[in-house]
């Protein structure tokens, strides 16, 4: 009995081999069953997301399921093994558990900390439940990444702090402004990083947008795009009095904002808060504009060093994840080996000779005048009783075949033997 | 009886400052809600001891520097607490509650004798008049804890190091604004506390005003604020530079309740 996971990522794969053996619409249920009828594997699981496809299994023996399942993948994809087989992983026993661990914490995701890759995970396990092809271990497995996951999210700042540096401008913005959606924006020349701020911004409230471009058509264009207001260039110095967030990128060899002309803004706007966003290089913001009360001007590099910072902390806290994921897989490890029958029956038997001691001693002390002879046959009589009862138990428990997981879990269940300590 | 219960709001006060100072330090997300808990609870216990007192003495527990002390950190409990609850912001009682313990300490330090009023000073312009003034020093006491915050992160956006402190303190905006409407509630209040301290002189000695410390300093005070006010008004003055008076108002403040009477001699006995 042991726990399998076999599949590819954005690391192991190239996006070709990703797509090719993604498993897309019907082809997830198809290839479902299809993983859960092989032979050796005992409950399927199945992600397929543009990141990874995974398949979680618990099999009789890693080796032959883990064979099994690529050439089950060969064959319902149409694809020759040897083109994917090297970029898929096998994982099995305690390495498996830490990498689905490791999966629903977002440790082994492109941007560490991202958190769809949890719900992904969980609609996994769920449309697995759904037919029928997971028993308790799997299904222990999900809860128990879920609970990690969310022990990592909250003892962690691992999906905290903007790791782009659109997001990064955004963040900026509420700690500067406490409401986004009555602050005018300004886009002063464009580009990609410009216009992906923009659209961060609009996506979080700011409903005013003003575009001011060189060629015209270009800003009737984005003033299309985002529902803003084109403003022609020229004017971009008056306009800058409404304006709360001005992004710049416009290419210019020198500054097209001063610190004196700035200076003059700030005494026409009574000194409300300006941040500035210079995407260009060179600049084109007199970064000594930063010295002046109440303006915030940030260029590209501090922001590219705050998302460096951002994700060093991300590093940092994935370290500590770590602490936490390999803490679960042991508990999980040890609650996978209780499943094991031969430390049952020997729980069974010694808790149940350990209730025949007890009641015999209690017996014995409630009735002093008893002889060594009677105490003797006493005992004889209770272990008969208590060997009688176990015999059934021990055999359901020694059988191989059929709900075994179920006989084991229930065993446990009904004679208080969940070792389990979180539960 | 009454004193039990100053004890116990002090220890409240305390171990909120404690936790709240602690939080400052802590990587946590969210500053623990217990800090307020606790405060309500020392806020509570506070408005029991004030109230046994009054019902011991027989007179408003304002008359001496103990009790108007514990009256300022009370006031001072109520303000914050409104404002937690307006605004949601949870950092906040780190920087609140040791001012509310500090000035409540000093009361604790303070003879706690209660003196009878002289006659001439019976009057329920008593009432009015102190209640005028704590409340207005207490909106300023928490104008400068926010002004604090709001040094803070603008350092931090200007020093382009945003990590620890800077993703807990909320925006620079807010922050202005709050401490911009607590001037607006204290400065009228501290105009009144004045207007209703020279009636009642007026009453008591014939005199509306006599240029005592006290109320020399009151007057600086109120300058300070109303520049405040007038600057934002007018210049449009607000961020930095309205944080850094408020710093300096507060200071005023802190002369004029305790500098006076430790410093200098005044008709005030608090």
């Amino acid at each position: 009995m042991g726990i399998l996971v076999v599949g590819l990522n954005h690391k192991t794969a190239s996006v070709d081999i990703r797509e090719r053996l993604a498993f897309n619409g019907p082809k997830l249920e198809e290839g479902l069953r299809g993983l859960h009828a092989l032979p050796d594997v005992h409950e399927a699981a199945l992600l397929s997301t543009c990141n990874r496809v995974e398949i979680y299994a618990s099999v009789r023996a890693a080796d032959s399921a883990a064979d099994q399942i690529k050439e089950y993948l060969a064959a319902f994809h149409g694809a020759p093994r040897a083109e994917f087989e090297a970029s898929l992983y096998c994982h099995v026993d305690a390495d498996a558990i830490r990498h689905v661990f490791r999966v629903a914490a977002s440790l082994d995701s492109m941007v560490v900390g991202e958190p769809q890759i949890l719900g992904q995970l969980k609609d996994t396990f769920d449309y697995a439940l759904t037919r029928k092809t997971t028993g308790i271990i799997l299904n222990r497995l999900m809860k128990k990444a879920i609970s990690t996951a969310k022990r990592v999210r909250n003892e962690t700042h691992i999906a905290e702090n903007a790791v782009s540096i659109s997001f990064a401008a955004v963040e900026l913005a509420r700690k500067i402004f406490t409401e986004l959606s009555t602050k005018a924006v300004m886009l002063l020349g464009a580009g990609e990083m410009a216009e992906l701020a923009a659209r961060h911004l609009v996506t979080n409230g700011v409903q005013n947008i003003r575009i001011a471009n060189r060629t015209y058509e270009r800003c009737c264009e984005l003033a299309e795009e985002f529902c803003g207001m084109p403003v022609r260039f020229d004017d971009y110095l008056s306009q800058m009095v409404n304006v709360d967030i001005l992004i710049c990128s416009t290419g210019a060899p020198t500054y097209v904002l001063l610190k004196d002309q700035m200076q003059k803004i700030m005494r026409e706007r009574r000194n409300r808060p300006v941040f500035i966003i210079d995407i260009s290089v060179p600049r084109n913001i007199d970064p000594a504009i930063n010295d002046l009360d109440n303006v915030y001007l940030y260029h590209v590099d501090d922001l590219q060093q705050v998302v460096d910072t951002n994700k060093q902390e991300r590093q940092k806290e994935a370290a500590k994840a770590e602490e936490i994921i390999h803490e679960e897989v042991g508990k999980f490890e040890r609650w996978l080996a209780s499943l094991d029958s031969v430390p049952l029956i020997v729980a069974l038997r010694d808790k149940a000779t350990g209730i025949k001691q007890d009641e015999l001693e209690k017996f014995v002390a409630k009735h002093p005048g008893l002889d060594q002879q009677t105490i003797a046959e006493i005992d004889y009589l209770l272990s008969a009783v208590v060997n009688k009862m176990l015999h059934y138990p021990t055999v359901a428990l020694k059988e191989t075949n059929g709900d075994r997981d179920a006989v084991l879990s229930v065993v446990k269940k009904i004679y208080g033997l969940n070792g389990d300590d979180d539960e | 009886m009454g004193t039990l219960f100053f004890e116990f709001a002090l220890t409240c006060y305390f171990a909120a400052t404690i936790i709240g100072i602690i939080d400052l330090f802590r990587g946590q997300k969210e500053p623990s809600p217990i800090v307020v808990w606790i405060t309500a609870a020392g806020f509570m216990l506070h408005l029991a001891a004030i109230i046994i007192r009054y019902a011991v003495a027989g007179q408003i527990p304002i008359t001496s520097m103990h009790e108007s002390a514990s009256f300022f950190a009370w006031c001072t409990a109520l303000i914050y607490l409104v404002l937690h609850f307006r605004y949601r912001i949870g950092i906040l009682g780190s920087f609140i509650i040791p001012l509310i313990f500090l000035i409540m300490l000093a009361s604790a330090m303070l003879p706690r004798v209660i003196k009878p009023l002289t006659p001439a000073l019976q009057s329920s312009w008593l009432l009015f008049h102190t209640t005028f003034a704590f409340l207005g020093f207490a909106a300023f006491t928490v104008a400068f804890g926010v002004g604090v915050m709001y040094l803070i992160q603008e350092h931090h956006l200007k020093a382009k190091r945003l990590t620890g402190l800077f993703q807990r303190l909320p925006d620079i905006q807010v922050l202005d604004e709050i401490s911009y409407r607590l001037i607006t509630f204290g400065f009228p209040l501290l105009t009144l506390a004045i207007i209703t301290g020279a009636l009642w002189a007026q009453d008591a000695w014939g005199t509306y005003w006599r240029w005592d410390p006290k109320e020399t300093w009151s007057l600086i005070t109120w300058i300070i604020y109303a520049m405040v006010l007038h600057i934002r008004l007018v210049v449009g003055w607000r961020g930095r530079r309205a944080a850094l008076l408020c710093i300096v108002g507060f200071l005023a403040v802190l002369f004029t309740f305790f500098g006076v009477n430790f410093l200098l001699k005044s008709v005030h006995s608090f």
